[in-house]
């Protein structure tokens, strides 16, 4: 166990780095795949045909394959950047997808009634959605939402592994491959600091669910 | 913006047609509801009474013919419709109040965020509209919290934040129990009679003969009848409609 000890502050910045992309990722993720779910529902056709090709590409995709096109592909067309930012986006895009799908189930879960009421008194399709659907949704789509953050934090392995570098992933491979370490001491490290994001996550979201419960 | 003209009515529909799928639900609806008068909906289960209300503020698209609100055609999905919907007021059978909003809030929410209201002027006739309809003192509950006929109330009030021109209602006791009929019923009678435009489908023969102007008697998506209470209720002149009242009149 001492690698752990000895490497310590390689640790900190891999979970720093770490914390980083699933900040990131979360945020972006979280915003554009509502905003697809609201595509999804839009009373304008075209609206909903990207909305659906959307989720069909992100969702059926290898996430190693989007992030290869971020990387590759966005650099063929012009688009340049940090490799952090390519991984990031990458991940967004992938998890977008399952957001959306989350929380247009949540907006599928309120009763049609309340928007044909929101329609009914002069709220636009957005104005609708933003005071009246959404906010009834939250309380559904809190749990579904906590696993795709999760899973979306573990894919933030794959994003570090694929170039980013720097994060808890890459130190446990540095640690191994490059320093010769043993792997099993390396590994729980990194499990330790996987697991130090996503426990209070997962105490947070049951935090957030009960408190979307009681706000009625 | 055209000027009001008292001679045009208010609603006005022309040889509508919609259809369900292969289901023909409003053959050919031509009818008109004027400035200030009330005009009641009558008509047996699955005439295509709801859809017709709907059709007015088009939350129920039509397949062809005309509607007019005001003299102006219904404008198709956007903003031009939300702006059309804030000047029809609409009350549903099942209330659908805004369930994770109170009363209060229910009742602010489109003067403030489609009219543009400062809050504090929005809560203020907010307030004075859950006076006149009785419920000033359940403000700040949330829906769930109140009676049925407590709902209504407030739904009427909803609607009425908008200063709407005309008001639909789509059997807006049907939901209630026997006891919360008359209150939501006084309500609208004593909205008619401030000389409110409104189109109500009800069941409540009472109210249809005090308050309404005109009676239209629908069955199988075709009126059948349009007339006054007089002659409705007196001398109808359908066998479709004597076959309603009669199993109405009876219980
Ligand atoms: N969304 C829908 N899809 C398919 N058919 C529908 C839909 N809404 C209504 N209908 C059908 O259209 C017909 C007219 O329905 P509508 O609700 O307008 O009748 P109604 O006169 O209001 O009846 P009730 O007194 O029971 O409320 C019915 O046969 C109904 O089953
Ligand atoms: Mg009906």
């Amino acid at each position: 166990m001492n690698v752990i000890i000895d490497n310590f502050p390689l640790y900190v910045s891999g979970f720093l780095q770490t914390l980083r992309i699933c900040a990131f990722a979360a945020l972006g993720s979280l915003v554009l795949g509502t905003v697809i779910a609201g595509f999804r529902v839009s009373p304008v056709p075209p609206l909903r045909w990207v909305g659906t090709a959307w989720v069909t590409v992100f969702r059926n995709c290898p996430l190693t394959v989007v992030l290869f096109f971020c990387a590759f592909g966005l650099p063929e067309i012009g688009v340049n950047g940090a490799y952090f930012w390519f991984g990031v986006t990458g991940l967004i895009l992938y998890t977008s997808a399952f957001v959306c799908e989350a929380v247009r189930s949540g907006i599928n879960s309120v009763p049609a009634g309340q928007a044909e009421a929101a329609r009914a008194v002069g709220l636009t399709f957005s104005q609708s959605l933003t005071s009246v659907v959404l906010p009834q949704a939250l309380r559904t789509v809190v749990p579904p939402l906590g696993s795709v953050i999760i899973a979306m934090i573990k894919n933030s392995a794959i994003v570090g592994a694929f170039g980013v570098g720097g994060d808890l992933f890459a130190v446990g491979d540095t640690l191994t491959s490059s320093r010769g370490e043993a792997v099993l001491p390396v590994l729980i490290g990194v499990v330790l600091g996987y697991l130090v994001i996503t426990i209070p996550g997962g105490l947070l979201l049951g935090l957030l669910e009960r408190k979307v419960a009681i706000a009625r | 913006m055209t000027e009001p003209n008292p001679a045009r009515p208010m609603v006005r529909m022309a040889a509508v047609d919609k259809f369900f799928g292969p289901l023909h639900v409003l053959k050919k609806i031509t009818l008109e509801v004027p400035r200030g008068q009330v005009v009641v909906v009558l008509g047996p289960s699955g005439s295509g009474k709801s859809t017709l209300c709907r059709a007015i503020n088009r939350l129920e698209p039509i397949d062809s013919g005309l509607i007019e609100v005001d003299g102006r055609p219904l404008p198709a999905e956007g903003k031009e419709l939300a702006r059309l919907r804030a000047e029809v007021g609409m009350v549903f059978q099942s209330f659908n109040l805004f369930a994770h909003k109170t009363i209060l809030e229910n009742v602010t929410l489109a003067p403030i965020r489609v009219r543009k209201l400062p809050v504090a002027e929005a809560r203020k006739t907010g307030l004075e509209l859950l006076e006149r309809v009785g419920i000033a003192n359940q403000a700040d509950k949330y829906p769930a919290q109140l009676s049925g006929g407590q709902q209504q109330r407030a739904a009427i009030a909803r609607a009425l934040a908008m200063r709407p021109k005309v008001m639909l209602f789509d059997e807006p006791t049907s939901a209630l129990d026997p006891e919360m009929v008359q209150e939501v019923l006084d309500v609208m009678s004593a909205l008619a009679a401030d000389g409110m435009t409104m189109l109500v489908v009800t069941h409540e023969m009472g109210f249809a003969r005090k308050a309404a102007h005109r009676v239209i008697f629908m069955s199988d998506g075709e009126v059948v009848e349009d007339s006054t209470p007089q002659e409705f209720f007196t001398a109808p002149k359908s066998g479709r409609a004597k076959d309603f009242l009669g199993k109405i009149l009876t219980h």
